[in-house]
């Protein structure tokens, strides 16, 4: 294709990318690397419907008149990385130095606010995405095994937990595995142990997370598989039945491989989404026990002084984890596409 | 289409319905109101609607996350509203950044009906005028007090014992809570109690942190001892599941917003005997001190910077009016207003209270409370599920706060 | 692939029986008892007390003198104007799944048929933009927004969607145009069509399959967005997953929550609908992209 149809073809597009995603990313990069101008306090007295106290306020004035030669604030280079709400490179260090054990620096590690959170990303991501994806594929190939009259409605039923927006359905289901909601009653009464409770624990939160993923991701890999074993040529199957194949000798050498292209689709999907997981901790009320990247950022953007340089570099810490992620699928695109060029 | 008919209709009807009032004495002005979503503030935007007419223009918008867009809405140039919500808490960033008008000259022009408590002012200058007022205080029931035979607590440590024994008599497994869901909540609790325990967040005078002390520790072990009478849960534990947890009847003390108190009196959803037998306390004191251990808090309006003098003179009349006791006191039950012939109902008896008391303490107005408050969320879980000392989680969380206030530029 | 139960031993075939049954019932429950449970009272569906309630209605029963309620739907619909909601989240996604449709369409044309290298790294890049975390994004538009007058819009909130939502079409629609196959095209070029007029006449009328696929995951993408529509919309624009989550209260205030869970029920239901109408072409269409891809 010419260059310049291309342009015409992709300028939509890319015109849309670049104005609401490529030229933030630039503006939260700038942001990551500085920091704000020093703030110009000032002792006053304030007063209001339950008396008086001395306090501190910013002299918004003379902060932005001392700020005023540097716009964006103090350059910090690679400072925000490396302080103690990231990568806390100096606390790292120190820790290392003090513990005795392996085990007493990871415990050390995990009270840093970054790898607590990298720790429960990796897990759910690690966690979810290989069941996600095999659950998916073993609920299509027994969906196509169905009667077509009963697909449909099985289908459609299939797809359920991918259609409901995380954030609220995660919210009914906090309710319903509480110690006195359904699913918790009933897992009570199954374990028999009337003190258990899903909340209470950081190990049984993180599995519920787990568990909630894996229900709330299958969907897609389901969808995609299923559509994929539409498309499995027949004769191969045939003459592997005649070959006398097993069932699932068939699976393993003509259905997985004819999927491969796609279980490497919605593996990289999944995988940067899992990435990303904060809906449910803040619908599971999970905060205590897990913290992801995102839930971060969130941190850093709600609170009352929101901190936005904070937030950016957390940000571009996870664009680049994600790439680090998918780099083995990237490499792979990559040779594919030099095939088909040649 | 209908629904243009509709909208149609009701413009119709709300012009028809203001040109009885129209104006508030105003000629022309553009008034429009970010703030909170919830009845008392629903109840103001009501008032200052009636003021719509003529050349007059009231529009709001109310969103649960009003705070994240009232800097950015504050700091274009003209400012997308007039007029805005502002709390003890979220006061704090707009004058930060100074987009805040001063109201001195309008209070005085337009203020008489104004109570002089009203008025928040900040070195002297009236800033923003607050409406109403809320804290946590305690909640207990008579009925389970008689039970165990003791009286109402006055502190923390008497609310100890009274859960010991509601406990021990086989009452109740977990007669308490209080809302200690990991982050604001939680934090917002230390705050409490910490105030209570006469310790000051910051050194004097400056930025520095000073919360890993023996008043912090102190806190921190009489809030674990007091969750140790909760659900296991607790980490999990907002307003709207302690409130929940208190209308079952599942326990016998509480301590929960004050604003909760209408809707746990209403009855509705209320396990049989717990509304008759709910009491509305003032907040305990705690560790032999004398302060009330919560925090106060006010809801009130402030006026932007970067709007035209017309429009802001314009809000600030409308905003009067609408906080004026006319429009506000039909809505006595909604929340416990600030304003003159407010009556207190039953509902707001807690509030009162704890008002009362006289030495309970503001919420802190910092600049850099709203990071303290942060770190505090994020760091505390790790004490109360046993995995750090007080002492660990205290340094933890001002080695948090250092960071975050290094790069806000509070400290060097 | 159709596999005759005969032909399967039976074993394989009960087992894949129970998979699917237990699957089916794992993700239909919550929303079943969602839909049992919106209409009951708050006391009910999130009692305290046992949740057997839920089952019988004990406090329904005590409350409004009847086994089922419809108090949550009306207060929804009626008292908090969840229509309005409806309206614009309706607005929002049409908008969302034509523009971004319409874009992704060209610009995936584009990348399936050059075979130079920046249409890689361009895929890449939209790889690189997908990963950013939406939330930075939007705070990240408030200011100039605002001080460009553009907050609130319904317009603003359906552009920035697309461009969000751009990397994912971009992607799954470049998959299908690679299985179209190429001559197609290029006969009608050599014909003498312009490239303009081969995608018109001969690319168009084979794509749809592709498109309603993707158009879908727009749809839901636009549907179920909170962390935009939440940050960008005003009050009087709001869609419907913020509205649900006002319902939810905040610190002070108590939230109204079976208005939320009729809500969820009611946002829910045209999904159900759009489901089972489009089933058939999500799995044509998928069939026909994205697995050579």
């Amino acid at each position: 294709m010419k260059h310049r149809t291309f342009f015409w073809f992709i300028l939509p597009s890319l015109s849309a990318m670049v104005l609401f995603i490529a030229l933030p990313i630039v503006s939260v990069l700038i942001q990551s690397v500085f920091v704000a101008p020093s703030q110009v306090l000032v002792t006053t007295q304030s007063c209001g419907p339950f008396g008086c106290t001395e306090t501190t306020t910013v002299d918004a004035a003379a902060t932005a008149k001392a700020a005023e030669a540097h716009p964006l604030g103090r350059f910090n280079g690679l400072g925000t990385y490396l302080d103690r709400a990231h990568l806390a490179t100096a606390e790292v260090a120190q820790a290392w130095h003090d513990s005795p054990t392996l085990g007493a620096f990871v415990r050390a590690l995990m009270t840093l606010p970054f790898y607590s959170a990298l720790a429960f990303t990796l897990t759910y991501t690690f966690a979810v995405t290989p069941v996600a994806l095999l659950l998916g594929l073993a609920v299509a190939l027994a969906v196509n095994a169905l009667p077509r009259a009963i697909r449909g409605p099985t289908i459609f039923v299939s797809l359920l937990p991918m259609i409901v927006t995380p954030l609220i359905g995660s919210l009914i289901l906090f309710w319903m595995i509480d110690a006195r909601g359904i699913i918790g009653a009933t897992l009570q009464w199954l374990l028999n142990d009337p003190g258990l409770s899903l909340k209470a624990s950081p190990a049984l939160t993180w599995l519920t997370l787990i568990l909630y993923g894996i229900w709330q991701q299958a969907p897609f890999a389901f969808i995609v598989f299923y559509a994929g074993l539409q498309t499995v040529p027949h004769e191969t199957l045939e003459a592997a039945m005649v070959d006398g194949a097993s069932r699932w000798e068939r699976v393993r050498y003509v259905v997985v491989p004819h999927l491969a292209p796609l279980i490497v689709f919605v593996a990289l999907i999944e995988l940067m989404d899992n990435f990303r997981v904060f809906e449910p901790i803040v619908g599971f009320s999970a905060e205590a026990s897990a913290t992801s990247l995102s839930y971060a950022i969130y941190s850093d953007l709600s609170g009352e002084v929101p901190r936005f340089g904070s937030a950016a570099a957390t940000s571009i810490l996870t664009v680049i984890g994600v790439a680090i992620l998918l780099a083995p699928v990237l490499v792979r695109t990559w040779r594919d596409f030099n095939r088909k060029v040649v | 289409m209908t629904f243009w008919k509709i909208s149609a209709l009701a413009a119709a009807a709300v012009l028809a319905g203001s040109a009885a009032y129209a104006g508030c004495g105003l000629k022309s002005g553009k008034v429009a109101f970010l703030g909170n979503d919830f009845p008392a503030v629903q109840d103001v935007v009501a008032g200052a609607k009636t003021c719509a007419g003529d050349g007059v223009t009231v529009s709001a918008n109310l969103n649960k996350d009003y705070q994240k867009l009232q800097v950015a809405a504050l700091t274009a140039n003209p400012a997308q509203y007039s007029a805005t919500h502002v709390t003890t808490s979220s006061i704090v960033p707009l004058l930060s950044a100074g987009l805040l008008r001063p109201l001195d000259d309008l209070v005085a022009k337009y203020g008489k009906d104004l109570e002089p408590q009203q008025l928040i002012k900040i070195d002297g200058h009236v800033m923003a005028v607050a409406f109403m007022a809320n804290t946590q205080h305690l909640f207990y029931r008579k009925d389970i007090l008689a039970k165990v035979g003791m009286e109402p607590p006055k502190t923390y440590e008497d609310v100890l014992k009274v859960a010991a024994a509601v406990k021990a008599k086989g009452i109740m497994p977990y007669p308490f809570a209080l809302n200690t869901k990991a982050g604001w909540n939680l934090a917002e609790e230390f705050v409490n109690m910490y105030l209570g325990e006469g310790g000051s967040f910051f050194k004097p005078g400056s930025a520095e942190p000073s919360i890993n002390n023996p008043a912090g520790v102190k806190t921190l072990t009489m809030l674990k001892d007091l969750v140790a009478y909760s659900n296991p849960d607790y980490l999990t534990y907002d307003s709207n599941a302690t409130q929940a947890l208190w209308e079952s009847g599942n326990l016998a003390l509480a301590t929960l917003w004050g604003s909760r108190g209408g809707s746990i009196l209403d009855g509705k959803g209320a396990a049989p005997g717990v509304v008759e037998n709910t009491v509305l306390a003032g907040a305990p004191t705690v560790g032999g001190g004398k302060i009330p251990a919560t925090t106060l808090w006010w809801d009130g309006f402030a006026i932007a910077k970067n709007v035209s003098e017309a429009d802001a003179e314009a809000s600030f009349v409308t905003m009067v009016h609408a906080i004026s006791p006319e429009n506000i006191l039909p809505h006595s039950a909604d929340a416990v207003w600030l304003v003159k012939g407010y009556k207190p109902t039953p509902a707001s008896a807690g509030v009162i209270a704890t008002l009362q008391e006289g030495s309970a303490k503001s919420y802190p107005l910092y600049p850099y409370m709203g990071l303290m408050h942060t770190a505090l969320g994020d760091t505390l879980p790790k004490f109360f599920q046993g995995q750090q000392t007080a002492e660990q989680t205290l340094a933890d969380a001002e080695a948090a706060y250092t960071t975050a206030a290094k790069a806000k530029g509070f400290l060097k | 692939m159709d596999q005759s139960p005969g032909r399967s031993p039976r074993m394989l075939a009960a087992l894949s029986m129970t998979l699917v049954a237990l699957w089916v019932l794992v993700a239909a429950f919550p929303f079943l008892w969602t839909l049992w449970g919106s209409f009951k009272v708050q006391a009910d569906f999130f009692s305290m007390a046992n949740w057997r309630n839920a089952l019988w209605g004990t406090q329904t029963m005590a409350e409004t003198g009847a086994r089922f309620t419809g108090a949550g739907y009306y207060g929804a619909w009626v008292e908090q104007a969840f229509w309005r909601s409806a309206l614009n989240t309706g607005i929002v996604v049409v908008f969302t799944v034509i523009i971004s449709l319409t874009f992704g369409t060209l610009g995936g044309y584009a990348l399936a048929r050059s075979g130079h290298r920046y249409a890689f790294w361009l895929l890449m890049l939209a790889l690189v933009f997908r990963a950013m975390p939406h939330i930075t994004l939007v705070s990240g538009y408030l200011l100039p927004f605002f001080a460009w007058n553009l907050w609130g819009h319904l317009g603003t909130a359906v552009i920035v969607l697309v461009a969000i939502n751009q990397p994912f079409t971009l992607w799954m629609l470049h998959s299908f145009f690679l299985n179209i196959p190429k001559d197609l095209d290029e006969s009608a070029m050599v014909d003498g069509c312009t490239r303009m007029q081969a995608f018109r006449h001969v690319i168009v009328p084979v794509m749809w399959p592709g498109v309603i696929t993707t158009g879908l995951f727009s749809f839901l993408l636009a549907y179920n967005d909170f962390t935009v529509t939440a940050l960008l919309l005003s009050q009087h624009n709001q869609t419907m997953i913020p509205k649900i989550a006002s319902f939810l209260g905040s610190t002070q205030v108590e939230g109204k929550v079976m208005y939320a869970v009729a809500a969820v029920v009611s946002a829910t239901a045209p999904l159900f609908v759009l489901i089972l109408f489009f089933q058939r072409q999500i799995v044509s269409g998928l069939t026909a992209g994205a697995v050579k891809g």
